[in-house]
């Protein structure tokens, strides 16, 4: 078995004199798919925040590739090759949809991702690079989302709640992509409230539960009912 | 005739006013910072060049060379130092700690300097002028300090709008959150803002110094004139910002020439009346 690659430990994460996590364990090993779920609130957004370095945290919370990053900005974490597509796509609206994409890839890693992959990957982005990214529907402002976090060509890759708010058309259309997406050996965590869908793509799963992990395990041997009580907290 | 031709002097004055200008929009744009003592370091840039032309004896605008690279290390350095450390959801830190800073430059100038007023002299330059026939005449440094204004400003514009650098300005400000997810150090970023500002406040210091006397004191009236250009030109339009300035240049000359004593009060005017009209200014930023 080789090590993981991202390794969480003992994380807890506060907002203020909040907290929203408690403890949470977690291990991803490379080319991995996991499935993070659980109910509006859990913490799922906030675990993202962690990994990312949005939200800092003691430096042997969070490990990555056997370093210690959980105090790293971040901008720092970005460089070692995480990325997100944070929930709510967050685009920033001044720039054109060319300019979003080429602004996750000034992070200066190489590798296969570039504004013609990502062109390729999602065409509709290439007749429309030119207009401002809040001129797109949902759907394609996702798309630009997804392209602008492969650009930096992560070796971990974070969905956030890739389907809210999205029609089922297009969110089949974005699920459809994601082989092709996380195919080359990404690793990738993705959290989604529609289970059916997180499980389709994933390897395991984990869920959380007012910051807590209530189960975890391989999504082949994981049983419907452990998951709706994990999930609800019966 | 004279007033065809105050109306020609004042566009000329907008000019300067635009390169007061131009920093403060800027930064504000960039990072939601008010710096109150732009005007100060306007007259900081003004005494380096004097510092400058007296020691190595360089013309004044060959010191631009000199003193435009210095303000925007200082700019980098005092943002990264001090500034990033104030910003933040509250607006109050950044405002006291620059309005600490306005103290603290005027003081240092007064005891190193005193209040004698001084002037930086550009030889031949002062007063040449370029006859425009029917008795008008543009002085050359008047139209070199407007080319100068054109020139920064559209070199700013492209910066914002071309260059990888202005993107990440642009980005930075939009969303400093997922900025940093991006890769870029909003710190970093935010002083190679100030930088850029502090550039550009050193040219603004130095056409301000050949052109009119100039003592520790003057500072909050460059601030005050730059911030009445930035906001009849409208917030984070940088052409809005050159037409402010011209506003406010050809309203006060047009005041001066009904009474001298009303050239302060009618640029004041003029900026009330375009806020009244247009609150938002005259120009602005269509987006966001
Ligand atoms: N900025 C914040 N300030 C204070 N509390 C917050 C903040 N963001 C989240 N929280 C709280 O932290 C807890 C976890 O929130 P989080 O956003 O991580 O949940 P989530 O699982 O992503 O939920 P959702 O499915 O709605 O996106 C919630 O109780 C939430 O109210
Ligand atoms: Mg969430």
């Amino acid at each position: 078995m080789s090590d993981p690659i991202l390794k969480i430990q003992n994380l807890e994460a506060y907002y203020g004199d909040f907290q929203a996590l408690f403890g949470i364990n977690c291990e991803v090993k490379k080319g991995e798919i996991i499935a993070i779920i659980g109910a509006n609130g859990a913490g799922k957004t906030t675990l993202m925040r962690a990994i990312t370095g949005l939200l800092k945290s003691e430096p042997d919370m969070v490990q990555w590739q056997g370093s210690p990053v959980g105090a790293l900005r971040a901008d720092q974490v970005a460089g070692l090759g995480i990325a997100m597509v944070p929930e709510g796509r967050q685009l920033f609206p001044s720039l054109s949809v060319e300019e979003n994409l080429k602004i996750g890839g000034q992070v200066g890693r190489s590798g296969s991702w570039n504004l013609e992959a990502v062109f390729e990957l999602f065409p509709i982005l290439k007749e429309r690079r030119n207009v401002p990214s809040t001129a797109l529907s949902g759907g394609q402002q996702q798309m630009v989302a997804i392209g602008r976090a492969l650009m930096s060509n992560p070796d971990l890759l974070l969905f956030d709640e890739i389907s809210l708010g999205l029609a089922p058309i297009i969110i089949k259309t974005i699920y459809d992509a994601l082989p092709n997406i996380v195919g080359d050996g990404m690793t990738s965590i993705i959290v989604e409230q529609d289970i059916a869908k997180a499980l389709s793509v994933s390897d395991r799963v984990y869920c959380l539960q007012e910051g807590r992990v209530s189960l975890e395990g391989d999504v082949k041997s994981i049983s419907r009912e452990e998951i709706s009580n994990a999930y609800f907290g019966v | 005739m004279d007033w065809v031709n105050a109306v020609l002097q004042g566009v000329l004055l907008g000019g300067l006013y635009a390169l007061f200008a131009a920093g403060l929009s800027l930064i504000f744009g960039v990072m939601r910072l008010v710096n109150i003592a732009h005007g100060d370091f306007i007259v900081l840039a003004a005494f380096l060049g004097l510092v400058v032309t007296t020691t190595l004896g360089l013309h004044s605008l060959v010191a631009l060379l000199i003193v435009v690279p210095f303000m925007a290390l200082l700019g980098y350095l005092l943002q990264r130092c001090v500034l990033n450390q104030t910003l933040g959801k509250d607006i109050l830190p950044p405002l006291l700690v620059t309005f600490g800073l306005s103290v603290i430059i005027q003081n240092g100038l007064l005891e190193v300097f005193t209040a004698n007023p001084q002037k930086l002299s550009a030889g031949a330059l002062e007063t040449a002028s370029i006859p425009l026939g029917a008795g008008l005449n543009a002085g050359v440094l008047p139209v070199l300090t407007f080319a100068a204004a054109v020139v920064i400003i559209a070199l700013l514009q492209w910066i914002f709008y071309r260059t990888a650098l202005g993107r990440a300005f642009r980005a930075v400000s939009d969303n400093q959150d997922i900025a940093q997810l991006m890769g870029l150090n909003k710190s970093h970023i935010f002083g190679l803002a100030m930088a850029l500002s502090m550039a550009v406040i050193a040219i603004a210091g130095i056409f301000l110094a050949v052109r009119t006397s100039f003592d520790p004191s003057v500072g909050p009236a460059r601030l005050i004139f730059g911030f009445e250009a930035v906001i009849i030109g409208g917030l984070g339009n940088l052409w809005g910002t050159l037409i402010g300035g011209i506003i406010l240049g050809v309203s006060q000359n047009i005041g001066a020439q009904i009474n001298p004593g009303w050239q302060l009060l009618a640029g004041h005017i003029a900026f009330l009346v375009v806020l009244a009209v247009r609150p938002r200014g005259l120009f602005p930023r269509v987006d966001g």
